[in-house]
């Protein structure tokens, strides 16, 4: 019965599927749309070399932000859930769940994460100029700290330093947004108010460049944040070398 | 798209649906949660080869490193098989 229920489900679920696609027209040469727009105003009037990235910050920056909000409230949720106690502030002793790692991977993190952590600010810096932008950037350092907190027990986040930058990179987006309302040619909320510049500069594209960079450490804070707290144990009964 | 990139993009998604099903069909949640990772090692190249290369970057990051250790971490605080 239940499997019967599930089929009829799925029946449903691809009939509607199959007719939304149905009216998309595959193979035709050009679909008709607010693209050309893009593609036209992003490098010559923005001087934005990606045009992914034009669309994701100037056109649809206000999404952007609330992408930046959601990611903010899963990260405390989870945090909220997970984290008991302050080590410092209860003198308790941070307990990492996973066994030591091996001194082959212990050394290949070291060589390893100072390159991730590279590729990863280039990655966000030359967001307006090659694929990739501030989420993309964030989650490589996040993937860099990563293998840090796998590969060393005593490697330790501070977690006071992760909401010192999460605060002044959100701040920094909001600000930038707030001086597009007052600064900006049509007073809009996040609307380019610095100078475009040339196209392919590493300074062009006016504030996409800045919050691309704050996206970046934001968005690297808050992954590097929701791992720790999920790798370490911050009680005193639980001690892994017992279990 | 040349020949030969569509040749590779069939035979990637011929194996994310060969993962997908291992996914599915695996008792062990850990077999299980890398052939999740596989699948989006081979959708990265997939969006890599339609020419997204932003989606590739965020699918490379998030899916293959950051959503497989979650997914790890959890398997190993719960229980590693699948019941009947």
């Amino acid at each position: 019965m239940k499997k019967v229920i599930i089929i009829g489900f799925l029946g449903v679920i691809a009939y509607y599927l199959l007719s939304a696609f149905a009216s998309i027209p595959f193979g035709a040469d050009l679909i008709k749309g607010v693209k050309d727009f893009y593609l036209d105003k992003s490098p010559n009037d923005l001087k934005v070399a990606n045009v992914v990235t034009s669309i994701v910050v100037n056109f649809r920056g206000f999404d952007t932000l609330g992408e930046v909000t959601v990611l903010f409230l899963a990260s405390t949720a989870l945090g909220s859930i997970l984290y008991r106690r302050r080590s410092h502030d209860s003198g308790l002793n941070p307990q990492r769940t996973a066994p030591e790692a091996s001194a082959l991977v212990q050394t290949g993190a070291k060589v390893i994460f100072p390159f991730t952590i590279m590729l990863g600010a280039y990655v966000f810096i030359h967001g307006h100029l090659t694929p990739g932008g501030g989420f993309q950037g964030g989650a490589i350092i996040a993937t860099g700290f990563l293998l840090m907190l796998v590969s060393y027990r005593k490697f330790f986040i501070e977690h006071n330093a992760l909401t010192w930058i999460e605060a002044i990179a959100g701040s920094t987006f909001v600000i930038l947004g707030l001086l597009g309302l007052v600064y900006a040619n049509n007073h809009n909320f996040l609307e380019n108010f610095l100078p475009a510049g040339k196209l392919n500069d590493l300074l062009s594209g006016g504030i996409i460049g800045i919050i691309y960079v704050a996206v970046g450490f934001k968005v690297g804070a808050e992954i590097t944040g929701i791992l720790d707290t999920l790798l370490t144990v911050k009680e005193t009964g639980l001690d892994p070398e017992e279990n | 798209m040349t020949h030969t990139e569509i040749i590779l993009t069939v035979i990637s998604l011929v194996v994310l649906i060969v993962a997908g099903f291992y996914a599915v069909m695996q008792k062990d949640l850990i077999h299980a949660v890398i052939a999740t990772s596989v699948i989006s090692l081979v959708l990265s190249l997939v969006f890599y080869l339609l020419q997204a290369p932003d989606v590739a970057l965020t699918e490379a990051a998030i899916g293959i490193a950051l959503s497989t250790i979650i997914f790890i971490i959890t398997v190993r605080n719960t229980k590693r098989f699948e019941d009947k």
